[in-house]
């Protein structure tokens, strides 16, 4: 089994956490260690809202077996409000409700099951932004 | 660097090979291009594959395909980049032949997508998208091309049936090619109603995943030349290759292909040519909004002009920058690393004149752009006719 694979990237599936540029203050997800915009390495900790909008979205009928259980479920881009783009499964929405734009809120939910003895997979799924922000 | 020419070419009939296995495919397409060359040796064997290792469980198809084929104890190796594996052989081999390190090089794109179906085969395919950040949250190939052509829907204005010019053309140019796997034609009304795959990606917007091999043999021009054989005048006159982020939330523009502008551009400066003096294009149309996105990315049509483009006849066979010219992806089916030696293949094909029904009247000058993972991987050849 692949847990190692998964565990590894637990900060950042369960928390939404990337990184800051200490040079140019661009805020990074997911974690690479050097600044996409400059090249400075960035190694600070940054914790996302989970706030962010619909980019663009499919509805997937063809699914992996990782995902076979789930068909057919939506996929997203979310542009976070911090700035990055973040790809992640849609939930608790109906499908035909999803719009470019929609406003959604990070949850932690199952990514995958592997079969009834297999690991379940925890990490970040988008839903409809459910209360006003503060 | 020295000139490198195309001295021969093969290729199968694309499509589900139930009873042929990967080294035979590989057989038959590199026995038709070495009658063709009829050299007494080659100096290396570049194989183009991308999913052998998921599918059939073979690694090392560089070994494998050159004993299978009576060339045991040459040089061999696996070139992959996902979709684009077989253009990167190609470019491999390109190098080695202009570097001066090997006289005839050979090059193979083989590939058998249809053994395993259904949820399995989508997992192999995933494993061209970002493990980690794509696959794992059950994102395929597709459905990133989908979340492209929606986004490209919303910003330029564009509806499904728009992008349907695409498929028509590929299943138009594919009825006369019979090498292709679909001969049937391509009506708007049948687009439009046809199943989601990948919403709002449907079954007549996306290639079909098949089987199939295609290779082609290169040789230094100056040999090429003295041999005063006309198959042997189609010339490389560029190669170059690009990356983008393989993730596509991580691209600066997920509607932009930047690795294919660069590499198009690259290619143009080789050549010493611009995008206006190319008469033919085959273009990675894997999903119609890639296709659109080729043509932006190569300078064929301007940034959101794409659709419109195909929409108003540009890459039909009498049009600006014919596409797809003998069915492209979508029409002579896609069979995964094979795809980029397939290209070349038919880009020969018109360049020599041998494209039948489907030749580009007086065509000189063409290219041939293959995409790996959505654009991650974008490589380019412009080929030439020598007179």
């Amino acid at each position: 089994m692949d847990v190692p694979r998964h565990w590894r990237l637990k900060t950042q599936r369960y928390g939404l956490i990337g990184e800051e540029c200490p040079d140019c203050q661009h805020k990074i997800f997911p974690p690479r260690d050097v600044c996409p915009e400059c090249g400075s390495p960035a190694h600070a900790p940054y914790v996302f809202s989970g706030r962010g909008e619909v980019f663009s979205f499919s509805h997937v009928y063809q699914a992996p077996a990782s995902h076979e259980e789930q068909a057919p479920y939506t996929v997203a881009m979310i542009r976070l409000e911090e700035g990055p783009l973040v790809t992640a499964q849609l939930t608790d929405v109906n499908r035909d409700d999803v719009r470019i734009g929609m406003p959604v809120e990070m949850v932690t939910r199952a990514l995958q099951s592997n079969g009834e003895r297999g690991m379940i997979v925890y990490g970040y799924k988008f839903r409809p932004l459910t209360k006003a922000v503060a | 660097m020295r000139d490198v020419s195309i001295i021969g070419i093969g290729q199968t009939r694309v499509g589900e090979h139930w009873d042929t296995s990967l080294r035979h495919l590989a057989l038959e397409a590199i026995k038709a291009a070495a009658i063709e060359a009829d050299v007494e040796r080659v100096d290396g064997l570049f194989v183009g594959n991308m999913l052998a290792g998921e599918l059939s469980g073979q690694g090392n198809l560089g070994a494998l395909i050159a004993d299978f084929v009576g060339l045991r104890g040459v040089e061999a190796v696996t070139v992959e980049a996902a979709s684009a594996s077989g253009a990167a052989a190609v470019r491999q081999a390109y190098l080695a032949v202009a570097g001066g390190l090997m006289d005839f090089a050979l090059v193979a794109g083989v590939e058998k997508l249809s053994d395993v179906v259904g949820s399995p085969a989508i997992t192999a395919q995933a494993t061209a998208t970002d493990s980690d950040y794509e696959a794992a949250h059950g994102v395929t190939p597709l459905a990133i091309a989908a979340m492209m052509m929606r986004r490209y829907m919303h910003e330029y204005d564009a509806s499904l049936a728009d992008f349907a010019a695409f498929s028509v053309n590929a299943h138009l140019n594919a009825s006369t090619n019979p090498y292709a796997m679909f001969h049937n034609k391509l009506s708007v009304q049948s687009f439009v109603k046809a199943p989601m795959v990948a919403d709002p990606i449907n079954l007549f917007d996306a290639a079909a995943p098949a089987d199939g091999a295609a290779a082609v043999i290169l040789a230094r021009s100056d040999w090429a030349r003295g041999r005063g054989n006309g198959a042997a005048r189609v010339r490389i006159a560029a190669s170059a290759a690009a990356t983008d982020a393989l993730a596509i939330a991580d691209r600066r523009d997920p509607l932009w292909l930047a690795a294919a502008e660069a590499s198009a551009n690259r290619a143009y400066q080789q050549a010493g040519v611009a995008a206006r003096d190319i008469q033919f294009a085959e273009l990675h149309d894997a999903a119609t909004v890639l296709a659109a996105l080729s043509l932006e990315a190569c300078g064929f049509a301007g940034r959101g002009g794409g659709v419109n483009f195909a929409k108003g006849g540009g890459i039909a066979r009498d049009g600006q920058t014919p596409t797809s010219t003998l069915g492209g992806l979508k029409g002579r089916g896609d069979p995964g690393g094979a795809t980029g030696v397939y290209q070349i293949v038919e880009a020969v094909q018109q360049l020599r004149g041998q494209a039948g029904p489907n030749q580009i009247a007086g065509a000189r000058l063409g290219l041939a752009q293959s995409l790996g993972a959505n654009g991650a991987t974008a490589i380019t050849h412009i080929l030439v006719r020598d007179e």
